[in-house]
């Protein structure tokens, strides 16, 4: 038995991974779960959206290597973050214009305004496609790893290795950033006082002088900056693609539901609730187990529950779950 | 303009537009996009069944497509015995018992009160998790190993074979028609595991549900290799039709081509291509009467009356749980006999192929751009956003084309957009969708 082992292959492989995972699929929750909050609408086009921020990010990269300018050890993208959430929110404050606010004015049902969101889906999906093409596209540099594989096992003398790469420690850091700020905007600021007023009880809003143009567009400002920054995290430490950040959509979605539709902490823990039992339940456990049993017992199989490629099934079979015996959630969210 | 005149113009100018393809690009092309257009006509219509009788909010229509897909394959292929010998019976063993595990649990859970309920439960649903796999990870592997370049799955039902003439020609196999009415039961009976679960919840969730499910029923044919090959592809399903070669070589046929004035092998595929034509008109026809007469009959009232109003329909002693469920299931039904029917035409089932903005949002734009509520607008929506997901795309790289002819040549950004002519479908499909929405909300033939 090896316990020290056994729990840095836990770390390295489960833990780590389902961490940076979890970090970027609450970023993306929390932009699905404040647009219900405020505009009352699942919001199929935020998938698209991560992507258009995504997209808008690595062009500003490129252009930041062309005249020679890093981040050193750090991804340049990071740099180009504010250009990517700039021209972001330039185009969901462009597309709220021309789009939702006729339904909003008309007080349209929530189902027509997730039709419309449809819509505005292969809109983004296609402009994405027009701008920067469908092709797999890698645009992480600076340092790899924080710590390999290697030199843990060097420093350590364990014969697991626990390997950290750059892109998930920036992960976990900017998510947290993300979150304060965003807490802190919503619990100290004036607007972000009256946005949490407008998503509680609307007509008491309006009665109490909230402007509610003003709110939803501080909410759509919002939703880009979270959305580009979630898309990024994710393209930074996977690769990006236009298709597989609309596949994203369920997970989120999965997470926002989860965690309570409307509630942002219930989008957070919805997140890494759905991120880590995604890995744990797709991942080959032998790696660990053999660690902590005794010969004799050692599993012959890879002990994996289910093969990764139904790592959608697990998000969704939690969502059931959840569904059936909690209905508006973990954390208590809204339900219209 | 009476309603009658405005149809029938609409109809005709998709007719036209038909036409003007089959002039302009070829009949081939012209029978291409009517075939996959009638069959999109009768995935609008089991849409609408859902959305535009019942106002189900259900995106998961991919899943039922492809679970028509799945029948085309199990019911035209023939059986591999060898592979039945070697695990077939086992691998149904392991999924019996699967399903014994949970029937179980939920039994264990009804009959055990406190501590025990929990932990009987929990014990059931992990002893019977192993015992499950054990049986059916050893089936599965006995199945799979046999001649995996070729089969490695256990076929399907077809025990007729491929039928050939005198001179080895292929015949028609009229058997694979079969799979077009199993598509359905077997989407039905998806439906139903899962209305019974999701349609008590609000549409939003639905929605998601629906998405979700989808795109598992994709990874099970993507994974599943001993079903349907998975991501390997099943080739060569048999044809309700005449075969272009056998047609070819037939001295009648190619007199009666020449009688025409045409040359044999476009008149074998135009023929072959026509034939489907005949069979899908006739589908469509069919249940286009039996949705109009549901339309009008008390029980479509009904439905109406329940999406209008729930409560009110409630409160008039109406089930709507279970008319959701009814619905549900038949609309259901509608896309799985769709999804059997492309398969066949295709004559191949490749589970890659299915991506949920094609099969899915592509339909819905179909149905609302048609009229949601109205059988005639989904057909019509099916055929004519059909038309022009196919012809965007020329469409745009002339445009591009025309745009760029005054930029140098070898301009980066020339090429930049004549490359991204590839993409115009997606965009226009949304501004479609986005400017009926705004200002047709009811369609091009709004419900009466």
């Amino acid at each position: 038995m090896d316990y020290l082992n056994a729990l840095v292959a836990f770390l390295n492989f489960v833990f780590v991974p389902g961490l940076a995972y979890g970090a970027q699929l609450a970023i993306g929750a929390l932009g699905v779960t404040l647009i219900y909050g405020i505009l009352r609408f699942s919001n199929f086009a935020h998938g698209d959206t991560m992507a258009f921020g995504t997209a808008m990010t690595i062009i500003g990269t490129n252009a930041l290597l062309a005249v020679g300018i890093t981040f050193g050890p750090l991804p340049t993208a990071l740099l180009a973050l504010p250009f990517g959430i700039g021209a972001t929110i330039l185009l969901v404050l462009f597309t709220d214009w021309l789009v939702y606010k006729f339904y909003r004015d008309q007080k349209a049902k929530p189902v027509i305004l997730v039709i419309v969101s449809m819509g505005v889906m292969f809109v983004m999906n296609g402009v994405v496609r027009f701008i920067i093409g469908v092709r797999d596209i890698r645009f992480a540099d600076g340092e790899r790893f924080l710590i390999t594989a290697r030199e843990f096992k060097d420093m350590t003398g364990l014969r697991e290795g626990l390997a950290i790469k750059t892109t998930q420690a920036i992960t976990v850091v900017v998510a947290i950033i993300a979150m304060a700020l965003l807490f802190w905007f919503l619990n100290k600021t004036r607007t972000g006082k009256s946005m949490r007023a407008f998503s509680d009880n609307e007509d008491l809003a309006l009665l109490s002088g909230i402007n509610p143009d003003w709110v939803v567009k501080v909410t759509w400002m919002i939703v880009a900056a979270l959305a580009t920054t979630a898309g990024v995290l994710y393209g930074l430490d996977k690769s990006f693609k236009a298709f597989t950040y609309f596949q994203l959509l369920l997970p989120i979605f999965a997470a926002a539901i989860v965690g309570g539709l409307g509630n942002p902490l219930g989008a957070i823990a919805g997140g890494f609730v759905i991120a880590f039992s995604e890995v744990t339940i797709t991942y080959a456990w032998k790696k660990v187990l053999v660690y902590l049993m005794p010969e004799s017992l050692e599993p012959d199989g890879l002990v994996q529950l289910m093969s990764t490629d139904y790592k959608f099934a697990v998000s969704f079979a939690i969502l059931i779950i959840v569904l059936l015996f909690k209905p508006t959630g973990l954390f208590k969210g809204q339900s219209v | 303009m009476n309603p009658a005149v405005k149809n029938t113009l609409l109809f005709g100018f998709v007719g036209v537009l038909l036409i003007l393809t089959g002039i302009v690009q070829g009949w081939n092309s012209a029978l291409f996009i009517l075939n996959m257009g009638l069959v999109s006509a009768i995935l609008a219509l089991g849409v609408n069944l859902q959305w535009g009788f019942a106002g189900l909010f259900n995106i998961g229509v991919m899943g039922f497509v492809a679970l028509g897909g799945l029948a085309a394959v199990l019911v035209g292929m023939p059986p591999v015995g060898e592979a039945w010998a070697a695990g077939g019976l086992q691998v149904f063993a392991g999924l019996g018992l699967g399903v014994a595990t949970v029937v179980g649990a939920v039994f264990l859970r009804k009959k055990l009160t406190g501590r025990a309920k929990t932990l009987g439960t929990v014990a059931m649903l992990i002893i019977g998790f192993y015992v499950y796999r054990a049986v059916f990870d050893a089936g599965v592997a006995a199945v799979e190993a046999v001649n995996p370049a070729l089969t490695g799955n256990l076929g399907g039902i077809n025990i007729f074979g491929p039928h050939r003439d005198a001179n080895d020609m292929l015949l028609p196999d009229y058997f694979i028609l079969l799979a077009w009415p199993m598509g359905g039961l077997l989407a039905a009976g998806a439906a139903w595991i899962i209305g019974k679960t999701a349609l008590g919840l609000r549409s939003d969730y639905l929605a998601i549900a629906t998405l979700g499910i989808a795109e598992i029923i994709i990874a099970v044919m993507k994974n599943e290799d001993w079903l349907a090959r998975g991501v390997k592809n099943v080739n060569g399903l048999p044809r309700p039709v005449p075969y272009e070669v056998t047609l070819q070589n037939d001295p009648g046929f190619v007199a009666r081509a020449a009688s025409f004035g045409m040359d044999p092998v476009t008149a074998s595929t135009i023929y072959t291509k026509l034939c489907y034509s005949v069979l899908f008109a006739t589908v469509l026809l069919i249940l286009l009467w039996l949705a109009q007469k549901a339309l009008n009959s008390p029980w479509g009232r009904m439905m109406r009356a329940i999406r209008d109003n729930e409560v009110a329909a409630e409160a008039m002693g109406k089930n709507v749980t279970a008319r959701h469920l009814q619905i549900f299931i038949l609309g259901s039904a509608i896309c799985g006999i769709a999804g059997a029917m492309m398969t066949t035409l295709d004559g191949q089932l490749t589970p890659t192929s299915y991506q949920p903005l094609r099969f899915t949002f592509l339909i819905w734009v179909m149905v609302i751009v048609g009229g949601s509520g109205n059988n005639f607008g989904s057909v019509l929506g099916g055929l004519l956003i059909w038309w022009l997901w196919v012809q965007v795309e020329p469409l745009g790289l002339w445009l591009m084309n025309l745009a760029t002819s005054g930029m140098a040549d070898g301009s980066a950004l020339k090429e930049h957009m004549i490359e991204s002519a590839a993409h115009m479908r997606l965009l226009t499909m949304g501004v479609v969708l986005l400017l009926v929405l705004r200002f047709s909300p009811r369609g091009l033939i709004p419900e009466r």
